[in-house]
Order: structure tokens, then sequence, then C-alpha cells
């Protein structure tokens, strides 16, 4: 008889798959109460080399052309098909029945390909030429508003945080991301799932843990823009909107059932930019009338 | 203040460091200039300004001894009934008038200036331009209204208009000279702004807008683009020239707006007939008739201001 | 280098211009003004009313009612049965017309409008006459035709008003920041509960007159003067879905946490420290224009103002030393004065905290330029003010001043005026002049503002989305963007 060569569940920050620097675990349990594994429990040095990674990252993502980025994604998909008995079997050890485990892993691969597909097409849908009353060229254009924090589903293990963390990276953005505390394990394979397929290192960032001992770090963390909240704890998402003022951070939160197919929606790419709009002369239009 | 460079010293202007312009901020910034509400004290002073800075012009291909005798006369003699007004600053007229305006004007402090340079296209070779320029100081010109070479200029022969204007400064002397860029055909305030650079290096005294023969003539926007200029040469060679707009002008109002124009771009001491001129030929009437209505609060009918 | 000094030409005599007053006998100003609650001009609930004075001359033009969380609490009820009753179940079109009505009644009665503003507000007439009015006009006209094609902005949903809706408006554009406010919050379909600042109550009162001259149905807008009690009464007040803000980030990072844990939407505009960027190869005398209208607009009451001025070294002296012969001629003073350039400061605090930051930038060694310019012997002034000598670190070069204060830097290279601008808390706008095409889409698509003017600036249009990034506050205002803060979407 084979021995099972266990998986060690670490955190994905720039790239890397380091454990947490605090040293601490937690155990991820199975529905009936047994350890399926040991998870990271992550600290709030964490959080801030996670946004070190993010930050330093997000210029150089938000630059690549919408082209590349629908590339890169699509490439995602891709790398969670090759890899899709390993989530389903991780999804099954968390206790969903092995048809809804493929049903979910179908889902996520689609919902990737789905917003590979958005990244040179909302742009368009959600910008404007402005017909200004003066003889200017004026346009509104959207940009990535930079760094998201991202507190992940507690419903649902992979569906959940694809579709949290496709809209915001399509746009441009970067993200840190904290996994379902409860059903963390498809996380940490995500990860290693987005590290082979041309996603820029710090792109997006995983950790594990507890949203309850870290949304005070993310909340009120100077260096991130933005959070997105998707689970349905009410003091936590308070909590995150109170300390959101520290910078201003907009704060979204989201009630879609994610694991159906009206969890994915492009209003979401585009509550995470911010629109830009400029303004430059024309000759000859509207009020500079005279001629020489 | 500098004395005025000699010809040897004329430097051609370095072109590739004078400022663009962006037409919709001059027209934003002319704007501005037409926001400014001018009255009481301030309008009288103004109108009588401006009445001292005309030069009264005929430049016709019908102008008669007759007829620029008339004009001399009104040229002297604004509005008698109305005693105290200044005369105006100068006459325009062609070469040949030169003898018959100068004999009317006499030394009344009105100057006869003379167009040349075949007025108004300048379509002709230099020597012809020479000759035509003394004739008219020969006939008594206290000041020459050269046109520059527009068509030379568009084809980017900028050393040959400046060469042509140095040339006719030359033949000029002590004969003040106003160099006409004709803005019109110059398209772009770019050119305005690189017209007015080659003219003023090559030792015009006053640059000047137009013929009056070619529209647009003298906007806002191209004298403010040409105040701009002014401004620039005086602030590196301390020499102050002058400026001219010509054709267009023909109410009181937007006068005023020109000298509020000259006072914040180039300051007061610009506002005087030696440094700023109107060309216009119908100006002197509605200018007339703000300063009676200034002064009776009665709104005046040009029935009662001569025609000449 | 040319002697600076003019030679005294012939004939040439100093030419000023001659007083030139807006007339006021066309304004009948009320000794007292009440709060404006269900269609009805009420007393507030406390009896109590205070001053509202003009800065220019420090002298009271009327009694407004001080409102407070009772008034608050009424308004809201009013604007709540208004919503139920008759403007949620309204047609579209019919809203529309309502607001179409209301702009039109205001460009009527325009000029009153801009002789109050200048009264109330201490802005110059010309800006007043020219600009806050005839755009908050426009803003409702533009506003008006959006109420019945909602559709077609936002694909694939269907749209549904918020409720009532808190707005919250600043001193410095009083109309026109109500016109911002109430424009898109009516044509979307929801009612309104409008505070307007302690200091310039009096035409959003005027507008109250024109909403009830419109007939537009009672309680639809809510206008309830009063200070920040009266404010954080609306905040907090349990039956209002949304607040709009325009006002100091400190008051925006109070409400986005007043209203944590709520379900009510937010939208927050506020203050910038915004970078205007000369290149070498700028349009020079245009760029100068563009800086002057940068900050001394409205006095520097802008929060948009282009406060942190970076030049390039080749072109720092040239550009200092017109910039220091064009604010020469500007004019400062009497507001009503039709020529005056640079009007009165908002309030004798606000002058206070101008004279703080002058003090401030003189002790941290900047160099501080002023034009020689008479100031009115009563009222609140301040000349327009250049700093020189400025470090990035330097206090007056981080905090917005509010005022007709500029601070000037130089640069060298894209990369490090880029990293200066964009090196704030805040991110509302910026200007960048160069005639290089690719050279402004380089620079602007890299600064972190929601608006950049370039070879422009401080323009403003109804069409146009106005909004910040980072601690400028969020949400849009103005333009197809400025509706999404007033609706709520619902798949199709």
């Amino acid at each position: 008889m084979r021995l099972e060569i266990l998986k060690t569940y670490k955190l994905f920050i720039g790239g890397q798959f380091p454990r947490t620097e605090s040293g601490r675990y937690y155990p991820a349990l199975n529905k009936k109460g047994e350890v399926i594994a040991n998870m990271c429990l992550s600290s709030r040095k964490d959080v801030k080399n996670a946004v070190v990674s993010a930050r330093k990252v997000q210029l150089a993502w938000g630059e690549k052309t919408a082209f590349n980025r629908s590339q890169i994604i699509y490439r995602i998909a891709e790398m969670l098909e090759g890899r899709r008995d390993q989530f389903i079997s991780e999804l099954v050890k968390q206790g969903i029945s092995k048809n809804k485990a493929e049903e979910e892993v179908n889902l996520a691969v689609d919902r990737i390909v789905y917003y590979a597909g958005w990244c040179d097409k909302f742009a368009p849908i959600f910008s404007s030429v402005n017909p200004v009353a003066s003889s200017h060229f004026n346009f509104s254009a959207l940009e990535p508003m930079g760094v998201v924090g991202i507190f992940a589903s507690e419903t649902s293990s992979l569906i959940g945080l694809i579709s949290l963390i496709l809209p915001v990276i399509v746009g441009g953005n970067t993200c840190v991301v904290l996994a379902s505390e409860s059903l963390p394990l498809c996380a940490v394979t995500l990860a290693e799932v987005i590290n082979t397929s041309d996603v820029p290192g710090g792109v997006v960032n995983i950790l594990t843990g507890k949203a309850g001992e870290l949304a005070s770090t993310f909340a009120s963390h100077m260096d991130i823009n933005a959070l997105f909240y998707a689970g349905s704890d009410e003091a936590l998402l308070s909590e995150l909107q109170q300390k959101a003022n520290s910078n201003l951070k907009r704060v979204y939160s989201y009630t879609y059932d994610w694991g159906s197919e009206k969890g994915q929606d492009v209003y979401i790419i585009n509550d995470f930019q911010e629109v830009k709009t400029t303004w430059h002369p024309i000759e000859n239009v509207g009020g500079a009338s005279s001629n020489y | 203040m500098k004395l005025k460079k000699e010809k040897s010293k004329l430097v051609f202007p370095d072109l590739s460091s004078i400022p663009c312009i962006d037409k919709v901020g001059v027209e934003e910034r002319v704007a501005r200039f037409q926001t400014r509400s001018i009255k009481d004290a301030s309008k009288e002073q103004a109108l009588r300004m401006v009445l001292n800075m005309i030069d009264l012009t005929t430049l016709e291909g019908k102008d008669t001894p007759q007829k620029v005798k008339q004009m001399c006369y009104k040229a002297m003699h604004l509005h008698d009934a109305h005693p105290g007004l200044p005369s105006v600053a100068a006459v325009c007229v062609y070469p040949s008038m030169v003898a018959v305006a100068k004999k009317e004007v006499q030394d009344s402090g009105v100057k006869v200036a003379s167009v040349s340079t075949a007025f108004p296209s300048g379509q002709a070779p230099l020597s012809i331009k020479l000759e035509d320029t003394k004739f008219a100081i020969d006939e008594g010109a206290d000041e020459i209204d050269m046109v520059i070479s527009r068509g030379k200029f568009l084809s980017g022969e900028y050393q040959y208009v400046f060469d042509e204007i140095a040339a006719i400064k030359e033949v000029c002397g002590k004969v003040r000279l106003k160099v006409i860029l004709e803005t019109g055909e110059l398209i772009t305030l770019d050119n305005v702004r690189k017209a007015s650079e080659i003219a003023m290096y090559a030792g015009a005294d006053f640059i000047k807008t137009s013929t009056g023969k070619i529209q647009p003539a003298a906007t806002m926007q191209v004298t403010y683009t040409m105040l701009c200029a002014i401004k620039d040469y005086y602030h590196k060679t301390g020499i102050m020239i002058g400026m001219k707009p010509a054709g267009g002008i023909s109410t009181a109002k937007l006068s005023i707006h020109n000298l509020v124009m000259v006072k914040e771009v180039l300051g007061s001491a610009w506002l005087t007939n030696e440094y700023f001129r109107f060309g216009a030929s119908s100006l002197a009437n509605d200018v007339l008739m703000q300063v009676l209505k200034t002064e009776t609060g009665i709104y005046q009918s040009a029935d009662y201001f001569s025609i000449d | 280098m040319a002697e600076k000094k003019h030679k005294t030409a012939k004939g040439a005599i100093e030419w000023d211009y001659s007083p030139a007053l807006e007339s006021t006998s066309h304004v009948q100003l009320k000794d007292r003004y009440d709060l404006f609650i269900g269609g009805k001009f009420v007393k507030p609930s406390s009896g109590l009313y205070f001053d509202t004075i003009n800065p220019a001359n420090e002298e009271k033009l009327a009694e407004v009612g001080h409102g407070n969380a009772a008034d608050i609490d009424k308004a809201v009820k009013a604007a709540r049965k208004a919503y139920n009753e008759v403007w949620s179940i309204m047609p579209a079109k019919e809203r529309a017309k309502y607001i179409f009505r209301i702009a039109r009644i205001m460009q009527e009665r325009a000029r009153e409008f801009a002789v109050v503003e200048t009264l109330d507000a201490g802005k110059t007439i010309r800006e007043a006459r020219d600009i806050d009015i005839p755009l908050a006009c426009n803003h409702l006209f533009y506003y008006a035709g959006w109420a019945d094609k909602l559709e077609y902005a936002f694909p694939n949903r269907s749209v549904r008003s918020l409720g009532v809706v808190g707005q919250i408006i600043p001193w410095n554009f009083p109309l026109l920041m109500a016109a911002w406010k109430i424009g898109p919050a009516l044509a979307t379909g929801n009612t309104i509960v409008l505070k307007p600042a302690e200091s310039t109550p009096l035409t959003a009162l005027l507008l109250a007159e024109v909403i009830k001259e419109s007939g537009l149905p009672e309680g639809v807008v809510n206008i309830v003067t009063g200070f920040g009690d009266a404010g954080a009464a609306l905040v907090n007040h349990p039956d209002v879905n949304k607040i709009a803000f325009t006002g100091s980030t400190n008051v925006g990072k109070l409400i986005q946490q007043a209203v944590a844990g709520t379900k009510k939407k937010v939208t927050l505009e506020l203050g910038g420290k915004s970078a205007n960027i000369i290149f070498q190869d700028a349009a020079i005398d245009q760029a100068v224009e563009g800086i002057v209208n940068g900050i001394f607009f409205n006095q520097g009451h802008v929060c948009c103002a282009g406060s942190r001025l970076f030049l390039q070294e080749p072109v720092y002296e040239e550009v200092l030393r017109k910039l220091k012969d064009r604010i020469q001629t500007l004019i400062v003073g009497n507001p009503l004065d039709k020529n005056t350039d640079v009007g009165a400061i908002n309030s004798k605090e606000q002058l206070d905290t101008i004279h703080k930051y002058l003090k401030i930038g003189k002790k941290e060694g900047a160099e501080m330029y002023q034009p020689e310019c008479p100031l009115p012997a009563k009222g609140y002034y301040c000349p327009p003010t250049l700093f020189t000598n400025v470090a990035q670190s330097s206090i007056i070069a981080q905090e917005e001043i509010f005022g007709p204060v500029l601070t000037i830097q130089t640069f060298r290279t894209v990369d490090e005026v880029i990293q200066k601008a964009n090196n704030s808390p805040y991110g509302l706008a910026a200007g960048i002049w160069t005639e290089k095409g690719s050279q402004i889409f380089n620079v602007s698509s890299r600064l972190r503002a929601g608006v950049i003017w370039a070879n422009t600036y401080n323009k403003f249009d109804p069409t146009s989305p106005f909004g910040g990034y980072k601690e400028s506050g969020f949400g849009r205002e103005g333009g197809i963007h400025g509706l999404a803060p007033y609706v709520k979407l619902e798949a199709l």
C-alpha cells in the first residue's frame, strides 16, 4: 500500500508560495469535522507583503494591452481545465458531491473564458465622448482603480473565488484575496494555476485565514484602493465600510449567486474602474469660430 | 531705450524658439478682453485716444485728389461742431496721392502715410518695390506701410521676406516703416507670430495686420498674437515696436476692446499713436457719435457727422 | 537684457477702468428666508435664524432659517411622501418637463441669480454671470432630457430610482452645485432634501422660489438651510437612501464612516491639490492664461484648482516672468464690478485659513510674490499669490489651501513630473501643457486624477463627467456617468 503525498497549502504572494510569516496555521475541516489540511493563518504582515506585491506590478498589468490581458486570462482557463481532476477532488474533500464538484469546475472554466472575452470590450460600453458646448474634444475613459482587496464568498470554494478575482483583474487591477475561511483548499490550487498561466507575479495574491482577524488591516491599509466583499456578514461589511474611510476606499459588496449562470457581470468590472475625463481644445469648432 | 539696430547688424530671428500658439486659448483670452466694461471717464478718455490713433485711410483705385483733400480736411477737423477733439494720427493713401495729402495737412501734426511695395498684393520685383517706396518718400511721406511677400512666406522663404523688409527699411531711413503681414492670407496664428518676428527683426517700426483688401482682417485674435510678439521682442531687445490693426475695426466698442488688449498685454506705454494705430476709414464717425453720446447721454444719428 | 522700465512715450498716459458696477436694483432680497419643506416656506422649528453676510463688505444681506435635525426629519418625511405618492410613479417624460421648466425659469431670472450669487459668495459678477448661472441652467437642461432615456444609459439593465436623497453642497459654487445635485437626482426619479452651505444659502432659496413657481409637486425638492448639525442629521437619517456630498475631504471621511453598515449609497466630491504641468514645448502665452485661470478662478475656491504648478526647467524663468506680468493686470476688488477678476474670499474663516498658509509658506522658506494691488478696506480679500522655491515636502505644496495661492516647482523629465504630480493623497484634476500629442496621452494616462485638462484648464460642462480618484472622493457628476449614483440597476 502506497502512502499518499499530502499537499502543503501555502500562501501566494508576488508569484511566490511562502508560508505565513507568522508561522500560525488553522485546520480546514470537512463536513464531518475532520481535518483535511492545515492552512496558513495569515497575519497583518502577510497582508502588507501581498499589498506591496500587488502595488508593484499594478501599473505594468494595467498598461498591458487589453488584448494581451485577454490572452493571459484565457490561458488561466486552459490551465484550470487541465487540472480539473484536482479541483474536483478538493471540492469533494470539502464536502460536496462529485457531480456538483464537476459542475462547479465546468462553470469556473467557462466563467474565466467569459471574462477573458471582456478584456477588450467593456471599455467602449462604459466610456463616452462628451459633446461639450465649447471648442473642446472631451472623452471619458476607464482606468483601473489600483489594488483591490477581496474577501471571498464563504459559501463556495472555487467559483466564488473565480467570480471575484476575474472582474477585478480583467480591468487592469491587481488584488489581494482572502480566501474562504471554511473552504480554502481550491484557493491555493487556483494560485498554482494562475502562476502557471502567464499572469505576472503579484497580480493575484491569495491569503488564507480569518476575515474577522484581517478585515481591519485590509480596510485601513492606505495603499489599497478598493474593497470587494462577497460575504454575508453584515457586521464585517460594516467594519470594512467604516475603516475604509482612512483613504476613501471604494467598497463594493454583492449578493450574486456566484454558483449560478447569473454570477457573472460586466457591471462588476465597471465598478472597479475609475472614470477619467480628458479635455483638449479643437480649432474651429463651437466657440472658436473666427478664422484668419 | 536702446537705439534701433543698424541694418548691418540686423539678425534673422531664431524661428525655432518662438512660442507656438493655441488658437482656442487665444479665443478665450480675447473673449476676456471683450468682457471689460469701459464706462464714464475711462470711456471718454478711451474714445479720444482712439480718435488720435486713427490712420484715416482711403486706398481705392478710384481715389482722386479731391477725395484725398476732403479726407485730409476731415483728419484735421473731425467734428468742428464739437471743439476740443484731437486730430487723427495720420492719413493713409497710395503713393500717387502723397503729394496731394502732404500739401493739405502741412504742419498740422497729422502725418502722411503711404502704402508701398506694390500694395496690396506685393506681387512685384524688389526693384519696383524699392522704387515705389522711394517715390512715396520723395513725395513727402512720413510713414511707409509696406506689404510682405505672402507667397514667399507661405512657401517657406523666410529669409527672402526678411531681406525684402530690411531693404525697404534701408530706403526708409528715418521714415517710419509699418510692415503689413496680411494675416488673412497667413491662415494660422503660428504663421502670424512667425511673420511678426521676421518683420520686427528686419527693422519694422510697426507691424500691421492687413491691407483691408482681404477678409478676415484685424481680428482681435490676430492683434493679440502680434501684441504678444511685440512684448517678447521688447523683453529681448528693449525696443518698442508699434502695432497697427487695420481693416474691420469700424465701431467704437471694438476699438476700445483693442485698447484694453494693448493695455493689458503691453501696458500703458503703448497707448499713444507713437506705438498704436488703427487703420480705418469709417471708425472715426462711430467714435465721434459715442463721444457725443457719452457727454450728452443722447444717442446719435449718422446724418449729423460728415462722411468724407 | 533690456531695461525693464518702459520709456515714457510722447502722449502716453495711464488709462484706468472706471468702476462698472452691476446694478442691483432688480434684486429685492427679503429680510428673512424660511426653510423650503413640502412645497412651502416654513419657519425653522427652533424659531432661530442666522445672518448671511456679503463677504465683499461684511454687511448683512438677510436672515436665513437655522434648520436642525427636526427640520431635516420633516423634510425627509415630505420627500418620502412625495416620492411614494407622486414622483416615483409619474411618467418619466412628465418628470423631464418639470426639470426643463425649472431650468427655463432660472434662465429667465439669470441676472437676479448672478447678482445674488455675487453678493452672497463674493465671487465676481463676471464669473457668476458668464459661468456659474448659465452652467447651472444648462446642467438642469441636460439632465431633464435624460429622464425618459435612462435605459439607454445602462445596457442590459432596468433602472430604478433610489428614493429620498440627501444632498449637501459647498459654498464655492452655491447654485451650480445645487444644480449638479438636483438635476440627475430628479431626472432619475428621486426626491431630494438639499442642505446648502451656511455661508451661501441665498441662491438655493431663490431656487426654491423657482421650484415653487414651476409647480413641481410639493416635497419633491426640499431645501433646509443650516449648519453642520443639520448636515449630520441628514446623513444619519434612517429614511434617506443616498447621500451626495461635495465639500472637504475630512467631512467626506466622516460621512463614509457614518453611513457604514447602512444601505445608503454615497458619492463624495472632495478636495484636491491638482498639478498643472507646463512642458517646454507648450504654447507659452496660452499656458500662462491656463495657469491664471487654473488657480485664480473663483479666488481659488475651486476643488480642482491647479494649485501646484510644475514648470519644466528650460521655461521656468520665462513662464514665471510672464505669470508675474499677467497677475499684475488682474483686478482685485469689489465682486460686483464687471471688471473685477478676483473677488472676495468667501468668509472670514476662509481668509484666516489662507493667511495661515501664507505664513506657513514663508516660514518654510518659500519665496512669496504678490502683485501690487490696492484692496478694499472692508471685506475679505487676498491678492493673487505665488510661491516659488517650494519643496515637494512643504505643507503649502501638500495641503489644499482653497484660495488664490499657487506653489511653483520645477522639473526636468516626464517621469519626474508624473511622480511628483501623483505624489498626493488627492486625485481630482490635472493640467498638461505641451504641443506634442503623444506626450499628452502618455502623461494624461499616467496621472491619477479624474479630470485631465490638456492645453486648457478649469473647463466644465454638463455633458462632461467630473469627479476624483483617491481622497478626492468617488462617483461622477455630469454626463452619462453622473446618472449612476442615483439609480439602482436590476438585471433584466
